[in-house]
C-alpha cells in the first residue's frame, strides 16, 4: 500500500460538510420544535429534551465531522480506490473492467447544496463503492472518465 | 431428430397433448380440495354453488386448451423458434450460441405420464424460456440437438457421452439429513411432546398446538430435501457437469463450468466426525439491472451429502487448486473470534483463494481470482485494537465472497496490493484464453 499512501487521494467537496452540519441541523431543530410543542403541556420534560436535543446534535457533528474527512477516492491506472468509515475503515478497489454501470445521484440535500453522488456497480452486491459530495463537474468527469475506462478495460463474468 | 430440413419449410411441433392437464392439475387440485372442503362444511349445499365451481374448473382447462393449441416450436438447427399467445401473439427466437444451458425438469404427476419440461437458460435474457411439456424422449433429443448446434456440431449428433462420478446413496442421503439442527430440532420437540403429555395431558395439547405450524415447516423443509436430493447422480460431460436428482419429481441439470464464481464445501458440526461435507457452487445469475445490488446468483448444489474425498476430486472438475495452503490468523485473534478462530483459513496462490470460516459449520470458499470483482479492507475498532484486517474478495451475487479473516495488517495491505494484481493477471489470461477460442 506505499503507492496508495503517498498518491494524491481526492476528497469530497468541502460543502459535503457544510450538508452534514446543515442535516445534523435539521434534525436537531425538529426536536426541539416538538420539546417547544410539548412544552405547553409539561414544561420541564421540554426543557431536558430540549437540552439533550442540542448536545447530541453537538456531538454527532464531532463524528460526522471525522466521517466526512475519511472519505476518499484514488484512480489508478488500473482501479478506483475508494475508502471510508472511522470506526469501521473499508477500503474498495474496483477494477475498472469490473465496472457494470456509473451512476450519479443526487438527492434533496445534495441538490440543494449542488452535490452529486457518483455510485459504481459491479456485479458483486458488496464491491458498493460510493462518493457522496462530489462537485457537479468532478461528478461529471468522474462519469465519463469512468464509463470510458470501464468500457476499454471490460471482462466478462 | 429429423428437423433439418430443406429451408423455408417450417416444420412447427406441439407441445404435448396432456400438458394443459398436468399444468392445470396442481391448482385445479388446490380447488377441488377447497370446493369439497366448502361442501362438507355446508351438509346439503345449494345445487347452484357446485354448478358455479364446476364452471370455473371449466374455464380453466378450457383456458389451458387454448393456450396449448396457440402453442407451437420450431428448431431449424440453428435457431430455436416458439411461438404462443392468442391475443397478444409472443413468438420468440432463441438463437442456440446464446444458449446457456438446458435442464429437465419432471414434476410427480409429468413424470408419471412420460412428460418433461426443457427450462433454456438464454444468456441476456431475464428468465428461463420454458416448453412444458413433451414427451421425455422429445425433450432428451430436443435437448441434445439444440447442444450439439451450440457446440457447432450437426443436430443430428447424438448426446455426448458422461462419465458418472458418483451417486449418492438414499441411506446416507437419510443419515446426513437426520444428522442436521432441524432434525435434532423436531426430535426435541417430540420428545418435549410426549413428556408434556405424559405428565398432563392438557398442557401435551398447548404444547403440540403451540408447535404445529413451525413443526409443519421443519418436516416439510425435511422432506424437501429428501424429496429433492434423493438418487443424487453427478457426472462430467464435455459442456459441464451433469446432475440428475429426484424421489417423486426428478431434475436433470447441468451446471455450466464457466459460469461458476465460487465454490463451497460445508461441513456442519454433526457431520465433521464422519467426514462428510456438502458442495455447493455459485453460478452467475442472469444479468439484470437492478438498482444497488449485484447480479443475481444461483446457488447449486454438486454433491448434497459425500466424503471430503469424493467432493474434493468433484471440486478439482470445477476450480484449480495446486495445492493452496491456508495459514491460520494471528493468535490474538482468538480474542475477538473465541467460537471461530478454530476454523479461520486463509491462502491464495496466482489461480484460486481459499478461505475457511465458520463457528459450528466449517465454510471454506474457493474463489477463482479470475471471477473476482472487487477487493475489499474492513477493518473495526476491535481488529484495529489487535491489528487485524479482513480481507474481502467479492464475486457476481448477492452475498458470496471469500474472506480472509482477521489477517495482521501488514498482511492484509500487502493482499490488497497482492490480490489486486493477481487478479487482473487472470482476468486477461481468461479474456486471452476466451479470444483463441472463439
Amino acid at each position: 500500500m506505499t503507492d496508495a499512501a503517498s498518491a494524491p487521494w481526492l476528497a469530497p467537496s468541502p460543502r459535503l460538510w457544510r450538508m452534514r452540519q446543515a442535516e445534523v441541523g435539521i434534525l436537531a431543530l425538529l426536536a426541539i420544535v416538538v420539546a417547544l410543542v410539548v412544552a405547553v403541556s409539561a414544561a420541564p420534560a421540554a426543557i431536558v429534551v430540549g437540552i439533550v436535543a442540542v448536545v447530541l446534535a453537538a456531538g454527532s457533528l464531532y463524528f460526522v465531522r471525522r466521517r466526512v474527512r475519511a472519505w476518499g477516492y484514488l484512480e489508478r491506472e488500473e482501479d478506483l480506490l475508494v475508502r471510508r468509515g472511522v470506526l469501521v475503515t473499508r477500503l474498495s478497489v474496483v477494477p475498472y473492467g469490473r465496472m457494470q454501470l456509473v451512476e450519479v445521484t443526487a438527492g434533496l440535500m445534495e441538490r440543494a447544496f449542488g452535490l452529486s453522488t457518483v455510485k459504481l456497480h459491479t456485479a458483486a452486491a458488496h464491491s458498493d463503492a460510493r462518493i457522496p459530495g462530489l462537485e457537479p463537474d468532478e461528478a461529471a468527469r468522474l462519469r465519463d472518465r469512468l464509463a470510458a475506462l470501464g468500457e476499454a478495460k471490460a471482462a466478462g463474468l | 431428430m429429423t428437423t433439418p430440413t430443406s429451408p423455408g419449410v417450417r416444420t412447427w411441433e406441439r407441445l404435448h397433448p396432456l400438458s394443459p392437464i398436468v399444468r392445470g392439475t396442481r391448482s385445479a387440485l388446490a380447488f377441488v380440495a377447497v370446493v369439497a372442503i366448502s361442501q362438507v362444511r355446508s351438509e346439503n349445499g345449494s345445487s347452484s354453488r357446485v354448478n358455479v365451481d364446476l364452471a370455473i374448473i371449466g374455464v380453466v382447462l378450457v383456458l389451458g386448451v387454448i393456450q396449448w393449441l396457440v402453442t407451437r416450436w420450431w428448431f431449424d438447427g440453428a435457431t430455436l423458434h416458439v411461438e404462443t399467445g392468442l391475443v397478444r401473439r409472443d413468438s420468440k427466437t432463441i438463437p442456440v450460441a446464446r444458449i446457456q444451458s438446458i435442464d429437465l425438469v419432471q414434476p410427480f404427476l409429468a413424470k408419471l405420464l412420460g412428460l418433461a419440461e426443457l427450462r433454456i437458460r438464454v444468456a441476456g435474457s431475464g428468465k428461463d424460456e420454458r416448453l412444458a411439456y413433451l414427451h421425455v424422449d422429445r425433450a432428451t433429443r430436443l435437448r441434445a440437438a439444440l447442444l450439439a448446434s451450440h457446440h457447432g456440431l450437426d443436430p443430428a449428433t447424438p448426446e455426448p457421452g458422461e462419465l458418472a462420478l458418483a451417486v449418492v446413496p438414499a441411506s446416507r442421503l437419510a443419515i446426513s439429513i437426520a444428522l442436521t439442527g432441524s432434525t435434532v430440532v423436531l426430535v426435541a420437540f417430540l420428545v418435549a411432546f410426549a413428556a408434556t403429555t405424559a405428565v398432563s395431558p392438557k398442557e401435551g395439547a398447548a404444547v403440540g398446538a403451540f408447535g404445529f405450524v413451525y413443526l409443519l415447516g421443519l418436516v416439510t423443509g425435511i422432506w424437501r430435501r429428501f424429496n429433492t436430493q434423493y438418487g443424487f447422480t453427478v457426472a462430467t460431460a464435455p459442456d459441464g457437469i451433469r446432475v440428475r436428482r429426484g424421489l417423486l419429481g426428478s431434475v436433470s441439470e447441468t451446471i455450466p463450468i464457466r459460469r461458476v464464481q465460487a465454490l463451497r464445501t460445508i461441513e456442519p458440526i454433526a457431520w465433521q466426525p464422519l467426514h462428510w461435507c456438502r458442495l455447493d457452487v455459485d453460478l452467475a445469475g442472469i444479468m439484470k439491472r437492478e438498482r444497488g445490488s449485484g447480479s443475481p446468483s444461483v446457488t447449486k448444489t454438486l454433491l448434497p451429502v459425500g466424503t471430503t474425498e469424493l467432493a474434493s476430486s468433484i471440486r478439482s472438475m470445477v476450480v484449480v487448486d495446486r495445492g493452496v495452503v491456508p495459514t491460520a490468523p494471528p493468535r490474538r485473534t482468538m480474542l475477538k473470534a473465541p467460537l471461530s478462530y478454530h476454523n479461520l483459513a486463509a491462502g491464495h496462490d496466482d489461480v484460486v483463494a481459499v478461505a475457511t470460516t465458520g463457528r459450528l459449520r466449517r465454510v471454506t470458499s474457493w474463489v477463482p481470482l479470475e471471477k473476482v470483482q472487487s477487493v475489499r479492507r474492513v477493518q473495526g475498532p476491535l481488529q484495529r485494537a489487535l491489528g487485524v484486517a479482513t480481507i474481502h474478495l467479492d464475486v457476481a451475487g448477492r452475498r458470496v465472497d471469500a474472506s480472509f479473516k482477521d489477517r495482521d495488517v501488514q498482511e492484509a495491505d500487502r493482499l490488497v496490493e497482492d490480490l489486486t494484481v493477481l487478479c487482473r493477471a487472470a482476468r486477461s489470461r481468461g479474456a486471452g484464453a476466451q479470444a483463441t477460442v472463439s
